[in-house]
């Protein structure tokens, strides 16, 4: 199989205009015929569904919490980026485009990032219109900051809560459809297969949570929008139901996956305190405008941070990057900071931490200021740690935090199985190695909002689709082998619980696929990681039973999805024998420590096709730059 | 730090419940309440018994699916978190611990301390947004809106819908809930074309669902993680009565 992006021609402004006129139309009363189903309602979910039923389709949704508005969008921070060129400090849709492109270290698709730039601004609009209450100035204007790795103010944001509040707007649109009777929402339901017949996905087989029944749902066309995997680590900032069944489920019918081993690792997580943690807190990093990163110039030194001079501590982004300071992009601040600590200069308990101080803007703002800016942040740290922000410098370390990586998609955010759509983090497309600040939501919106209402209707315009039932032999066969995978996972009987070989996965992963890799620790990974799943299918102990609410089997077939997952990414991270964004490879590096990229052998998107148990085809994209050449990345 | 746990127990929606006990061991005073809830579990499971169902996901607070009745508080003792940021220093050593689900005739019990709670959706179904088609919005800063009004419906804008007010209510009234939405949208001029609509159908779903009536006890405002105010309260009873009119 050729992969083909179907990227349109013509400059790369008119790309997306062109091919938008392009698109054949579904007549307006024959929309209704058409049935969607969209799994997964974060933002990407949520602005799709809400967005086809708008347009007449019959809208089918799934989630496996009770209601759309508890979805992980829900906890970003930070903001959404738009080139509104509200400060006139030089923004422009190009410039966001540039940064993008540069930020994910060429390895993104020109084209795709273009048109996020591009609609952006219309996703603006569309929340205000809604009633999301972003952030204002005095006047009464939209008020935007700067944020990780830009240098132009072009976040929008609402206060520290912004994923919630795109969200909530989102969740009304879906509401408002719901209530019109176009979008049927079932909630507490878990996708756990894709049901592929003639070639195209037409539906899914789902595991509702409350009572274990099997269903299944039947469409026209099928749309994954269940977000990120980065729960494969154990421990990180996603949700603890945030899972990779879904995509995992599609990938093993024949959907292709994109740059498995692009993760991101955020530099401003509160630090690891007990042994028994059962995740990680992210505060947004729009904390680093403000504090000032730093460690001591000795190492282990132990002394109370407050009581160690100035000229004895060592501001190592700001020496490092004089130009971007601590806003140096994630990837950039995350690795720097295990380089410090694994050098021995860390602080805290663990060693495994270094400051983040408002000292400096308290002195000159006044502490009214920081609290109005990131009061919720400072109680959030003060209730994990029990210290308080204010008088001590905050301790941060880096975790796992965003997939870059996900189903491969082309132009029109299809995968490689007709009918299967993948938005939002769950497909690999915008980002690169490393997604810049208060673009997740951007992103997420872009895809549900303005990019699939208008993709979709060409597939379902030009398709033939055979009048298909639930009764349908795959959907027979399909419900037939989960309900066998939930029988084994139950019958296995072990010793050990879910969470405890799950655990023993993510600090393989941590270890040997995490901030810095190399070819030895892959490989010592690939040995370990069948040892794991084998102990977990060997021991596992899973109690209760399938017929009602089990929250220890939901754990458990997402793990084990996650054990064959982590394979193909250290796989990936193998083969790509170079180092860009969130991929770092320690055997390339330059003298100063940078990522060394090398654009002649990598600069493809790799996409791996599932060959059955254990094996794996590449397919290449090779990414054609023509309007951002590629140079080596400097934020000095 | 050790505790005894008294845990409600239920099988589904029809079975009766009960408290059963536990023992939490060697809990760190930094774990939170959910992780101490983890480690009982995780003991439960290791003997092949039935764990302790409960609602939680983001564990930092904010997606409002957690939420725990703690010794007669919801969401436990300490002002303004959630049940996944309660950390355990907060509790003494030895102490006797009850959990329970949140009691409301709305919100009934799926399984022990995990309940219904889409009566939340349907009364947000019934008109709590704005109604704009995708594609159909002017530009952003053509709507200019003062700041203290932005901050104000953001104030109320930040509820999680986790039900916390509705538990600490004595009758089970949501109108702490139903007034967050209600005073964000009567606040932004966004909301205004729909306003008395809104306000009628949201507050008929709500009495068709079954919560109670508010008797201005102010235990929400006390309960709500997110601080939300009751003058939100006195703004939705205004927007009642003026969409009488």
């Amino acid at each position: 199989m050729v992969l083909n992006s179907k990227i349109p021609e013509g400059p790369i402004q008119q790309k997306w205009d062109n091919h938008r006129f392009n698109l054949k139309l579904v007549n307006a009363t024959n929309k209704r015929k058409y049935t969607i189903i969209v799994v997964g309602t974060g933002l990407a979910g949520a602005s799709a569904a809400a967005s086809l039923a708008e347009l007449g389709y019959n809208v089918i949704t799934l989630s496996y919490h009770e209601s759309p508005r508890r979805a992980h969008s829900i906890a970003a921070q930070g903001g959404i980026n738009a080139p509104k060129n509200y400060k006139n400090d030089g923004d422009s849709i190009w410039r966001l485009f540039y940064d993008t492109v540069k930020g994910g270290d060429y390895r993104a698709r020109e084209a795709n990032v273009y048109r996020l730039a591009q609609v952006s601004g219309n996703i603006i609009d569309q929340c205000v219109a809604q009633g999301v209450p972003f952030a204002r100035e005095y006047g009464g204007m939209l008020d935007n900051r700067s944020f990780g790795g830009a240098q132009v103010s072009r976040t929008f944001y609402a206060r520290g809560q912004t994923g919630q509040q795109l969200l909530l707007g989102a969740y009304g649109a879906l509401s408002r459809q719901t209530h019109l009777g176009r979008v049927k929402f079932y909630g507490r339901r878990e996708m756990l297969d894709l049901v592929v017949i003639d070639g195209q996905a037409r539906g899914v087989i789902a595991r509702n949570l409350e009572n274990g029944q099997i269903e299944r749902f039947v469409g026209n066309a099928v749309i994954l929008a269940t977000g990120g995997y980065g729960n494969v680590f154990y421990l990180a900032t996603m949700a603890k139901y945030s899972n990779a069944t879904a995509v995992w489920k599609a990938h093993k019918k024949g959907a292709f996956f994109g740059n498995p081993c692009f993760t991101q690792i955020h530099p401003t997580c509160i630090p690891l305190s007990s042994g028994y943690q059962s995740k990680l807190t992210l505060m947004s990093e729009s904390l680093r405008n403000d504090g000032r990163i730093w460690v001591p110039k000795k190492a282990g030194d132990k002394r109370n941070p407050r009581e160690i001079p100035e000229e004895e501590r060592d501001y190592y982004l700001e020496r490092l990057y004089p130009s971007y300071g601590n806003l140096a992009p994630r990837d950039i601040a995350s690795r720097r900071a295990k380089e410090m600590c694994d050098k021995g200069f860390g602080v805290g308990a663990t060693g495994l931490a270094v400051y983040l101080d408002f000292a400096d803007t308290i002195k000159r703002n006044g502490k009214a200021w920081v609290e109005e800016k990131y009061g919720n942040l400072f109680d959030m740290y003060h209730e994990i740690t029990n210290e308080n922000g204010y008088e001590t410098p905050m301790r941060i370390y880096p975790a796992v935090h965003y997939t870059m990586g996900g189903l491969w998609v082309d132009y029109n955010l299809m995968s490689t199985i007709p009918g299967l759509y993948v938005i939002g983090e769950a497909n690999f497309s915008d980002h690169g190695a490393n997604r810049l600040g208060a673009s997740a939501l951007m992103q997420g919106l872009a895809d549900g909002y303005f990019v699939i209402p208008y993709t979709i209707g060409d597939y379902l315009a030009t398709t033939k689709f055979a009048a298909i039932k639930t009764d349908h032999p795959e959907f027979e066969k399909s419900e037939k082998e989960t309900k066998e995978m939930l029988k084994r996972l139950v019958s296995i009987k072990g010793k050990e619980p879910v969470d405890i070989i799950h655990k023993q996965l993510g600090n393989v992963m941590w270890e040997y696929c995490g901030m810095a890799r190399n070819e030895s620790g892959l490989k010592k990974a690939l040995d370990l990681i069948p040892q794991v799943r084998e102990e977990f299918w060997r021991n596992v102990i899973v109690p209760g039973s399938l017929d009602g609410f089990n929250q220890e089997l939901e754990k458990a077939y997402r793990v084990a999805d996650y054990l064959e997952l982590a394979e193909l990414m250290v796989i990936d991270s193998l083969h790509r024998e170079e180092s860009c964004g969130g991929h770092f490879r320690e055997e390339y590096q330059t003298e100063d420590g940078e990522a060394k990229r090398n654009d002649e052998k990598f600069a493809y998107v790799a996409a791996w096709e599932y060959k059955g148990e254990k094996k794996w085809e590449l397919h290449k994209e090779p990414l054609i730059f023509e309007y951002v050449k590629p140079a080596t990345r400097s934020y000095k | 730090m050790n505790f005894t746990l008294k845990v409600w127990r239920q099988k589904d929606r029809e079975s009766r419940g009960g408290f059963v006990s536990y023992t939490a061991k060697d809990i760190s005073p930094d774990m939170s309440f959910l992780e101490m809830l983890d480690a009982v579990n995780q003991e439960l499971a290791r003997k092949g018994e039935d764990i302790i169902a409960f609602d939680h996901d983001c564990r930092e607070g904010i997606c409002g699916s957690c939420g725990l009745y703690i010794n007669g508080r919801a969401h436990g003792n300490q002002s303004g978190v959630t049940t996944c940021e309660l950390r355990m220093r907060h509790f003494k050593d030895g102490q006797e611990i009850v959990v329970e689900p949140w009691r409301a005739k709305a919100f009934p019990v799926i399984k022990d301390l995990v309940v219904d709670r889409t009566a939340f959706d349907r009364i947000i179904q019934a008109g709590g947004y704005v109604s704009v088609d995708t594609g159909s919005a002017p530009e952003a800063s053509t709507i200019p809106i003062p700041k203290e009004i932005a901050e104000e419906a953001m104030d109320a804008a930040v509820c999680i819908g986790c039900g916390a007010c509705v538990a600490a209510c004595k009758n089970s009234s949501a109108m702490l809930f139903l007034s967050a939405k209600i005073s964000q949208l009567a606040l932004l001029p966004q909301g205004h074309p729909e306003r008395k609509i809104r306000v009628r159908n949201m507050i008929n779903q709500m009495d068709k669902e079954g919560f109670g009536h508010c008797s201005n006890t102010y235990a929400c405002e006390v309960e709500c993680p997110k601080k939300i105010s009751v003058t939100h309260i006195a703004r939705l009873n205004r927007e009642f009565i003026r969409a009488q009119f």
